[in-house]
């Protein structure tokens, strides 16, 4: 069969611009999580959709020149932390996995509650992103 | 609060997860899980003397009082069973060394291992029904990955088998979690004991305790649902076969053990009864299955079904004599299937063979092998001196108590049946004229051999230090048999 030449330009101006927007909604979701729906595992799901949606528009090969990591050392750093912050606890002598949070007067934000939690959360955002890009670029690679 | 008691989970976690870091460099990674799971020995170990002094542990995640957060309750069944599982884990690592091969440890075999026993330890330290499912999954996955890692072709088709038995056992699992939480509104463990006894055990929750020895039964290998283990286990390397036949039914009867002594035990009369016939239909087949093959792989896996089974039988009578009869079988078996495991699996990479056909007169060859061979039979058998012998007399002796006297006979009785599969590949593979094996020099089984014996030291020092061991396993029957200590320790204040 004769391999045609296709044109993407469409498609991957599109991509160049909308994936801004869904990496952008991503770290809204990732943040929200705490008083609103989101969270990290939605938040990691989205932010892998980029990546995917980049990898649907592009080929395997320049992705990995914009992303040059290796996503499953992505997901191991997550667990890392996720575990880091329950095991954290044992520094102040409270059970594993005791979260805490407080008001702090950040320059642009202002007053801000921040919340251990969160750094839990990073954990789980960065095992999705790890792991399913894991898997679909496994899947895409094979031959 | 007592942070001590997740450190048995957290120590594989975090070793788990730190060895995904270093694939490149296996030296790096053999040396480091070798260390982290000595450390694990040692903690569980201090968990058990803990617990023998002080009572039941408990810790509350995140510092949420008992019925609204997760607790992590160590009695001394847990803490025992963390030990040996610990202990099992290092035996299994140091054999792989030289066994499992360069390809199968760089696509992150240590990393499976470690997670797969922090799941195990999850499963035996957590006093939460949901959280017991999560730990279930933890060790499955790890599980679904050593057993296909490698891909050779019989690996693929038998974890295919494995994944979509256990996916539907799973499924089966939050169903019953489901229908419990519905009729009564809790999942701690302890809670849940003291809910089901305020509003006594009805037919519902009977059924939801049936519902829970499918579940459990499907993980552990009992009579109807067992059909899964014999080619699932056959298909891995002998490392990771010894590492579940040990650990993994143990998990499921673990399960049955802690549910049945703690959450329904207001109406035993339907439930133990049935758990006595699966127990006596699984023995049988697990001793026809042992007998029936000519293959030494086989003949061990069906002899992990004929000890389920024994256990099953210990836990179906509930009598004091026969719940410490199930705990010191329990133990015992866990470290001979090691060892046995260990064992076969040498004997085939020596031999290049599974078939008994194909085998004879290795005792001139290899005399330490054929004898380390022989002592763990008879001490599977549970021949006095040895270590299964405490354990199936006291769950005889239960089931004298019980007037079950037909069943308590057969129980006695199977053990000839187990004698005589073990001794077969003895008599066969040992004895006799030596038999030319094609395309295979002259082995040294030196490195493989050491873990083996380490497994085999251990069962010895528990058959005969059973006057050491009998304090701790006292004390286990006796948190097992008055659920009221573990409901305190969980729900104080």
């Amino acid at each position: 069969m004769r391999q045609q030449k296709t044109n993407d330009i469409i498609l991957q101006t599109a991509t160049k611009l909308v994936s801004f927007i869904i990496l952008l909604f991503s770290f809204y979701l990732f943040l929200a999580g705490h008083n609103a729906p989101g969270g990290g595992f939605v938040g990691g799901l989205i932010t892998s959709s980029a990546i995917v949606l980049l990898l649907l528009a592009f080929d395997l090969k320049t992705v990995k020149s914009i992303l040059p990591v290796n996503f499953i050392y992505v997901a191991a750093v997550g667990l890392l932390i996720a575990i880091a912050t329950g095991a954290g606890s044992f520094l102040f002598g409270a059970p594993f996995l005791t979260h805490t949070f407080g008001h702090f007067h950040l320059p642009v934000l202002g007053n801000t509650e921040l919340a251990t939690a969160t750094l839990f959360d990073l954990g789980v955002y960065l095992v999705v992103v790890g792991v399913t890009m894991t898997i679909i670029q496994t899947i895409g690679e094979e031959e | 609060m007592n942070n001590f008691v997740i450190l048995p989970i957290l120590v594989p976690l975090l070793a788990a997860v730190l060895l995904i870091f270093m694939n490149r460099h296996i030296m790096l990674m053999r040396i480091f899980s070798t260390a982290a799971s000595a450390v694990s020995i040692v903690i569980s170990a201090i968990l058990v003397q803990t617990v023998f002094t002080h009572g039941i542990q408990t810790l509350t995640l995140g510092g949420w009082k008992a019925p609204y957060g997760i607790v992590l309750a160590a009695d001394q069944l847990a803490a025992l069973l963390v030990l040996t599982t610990a202990v099992i884990g290092l035996l299994v690592i140091l054999y792989s060394f030289r066994s499992i091969g360069e390809k199968r440890e760089r696509a992150f075999y240590y990393s499976g291992v470690q997670f797969l026993l922090a799941g195990v330890s999850g499963a035996f330290l957590t006093g939460d029904l949901f959280n017991m499912y999560v730990f279930f999954e933890l060790l499955l996955i790890a599980s679904y990955m050593l057993i296909v890692l490698g891909g050779t072709k019989i690996q693929l088709r038998e974890s295919l088998k494995y994944i979509v038995f256990n996916i539907v056992s799973s499924a089966f699992f939050v169903i019953g979690v489901g229908y419990l939480y519905a009729v009564t509104g809790t999942l701690n463990m302890a809670d849940l004991s003291v809910k089901i006894s305020e509003s006594g055990q009805t037919g519902l929750i009977t059924v939801i305790g049936v519902l829970f020895i499918v579940v459990f039964g499907l993980k552990g290998g009992i009579f109807p649902l067992y059909f899964w283990m014999p080619g699932s286990y056959y298909a891995p390397p002998a490392a990771i076969s010894a590492l579940f036949g040990s650990l993994l039914t143990k998990v499921g009867l673990y399960a049955i053990l802690r549910v049945f002594t703690l959450i329904f035990i207001h109406d035993t009369g339907f439930t133990h009864q049935l758990m006595m016939w699966l127990a006596m239909l699984t023995v049988l087949f697990g001793v026809i299955g042992s007998i029936a093959f000519s293959d030494v792989m086989k003949i061990v896996i069906y002899n992990i079904i004929t000890a389920v089974g024994v256990i099953l039988f210990g836990i179906a009578m509930n009598t004091p004599a026969s719940i410490q009869g199930a705990v010191y079988y329990l133990i015992h078996d866990m470290l001979i299937k090691g060892a046995l495991f260990m064992l076969a699996g040498t004997l085939i990479a020596l031999t290049g063979t599974a078939s008994l056909h194909k085998m004879g007169g290795l005792i001139t060859r290899y005399p330490v092998l054929g004898w380390m061979f022989f002592i763990s039979a008879i001490s599977l058998a549970g021949i006095p001196p040895f270590s299964g012998f405490v354990g199936k007399l006291k769950i005889a002796e239960g089931g004298f108590d019980k007037g079950e006297t037909l069943f308590s006979v057969l129980i006695l009785l199977s053990s000839l049946l187990v004698l005589y599969s073990v001794l077969k590949v003895f008599t066969t593979a040992f004895w006799g004229e030596e038999k030319e094996i094609p395309g295979t020099a002259r082995r040294s089984a030196k490195g493989l051999l050491y873990p083996a014996a380490a497994f085999l030291l251990l069962s010895l020092l528990f058959g005969l230090g059973t006057e050491w061991v009998s304090p701790y396993v006292n004390q286990t029957a006796e948190n097992l048999l008055n659920p009221e200590k573990y409901i305190e320790a969980v729900l104080k204040e």
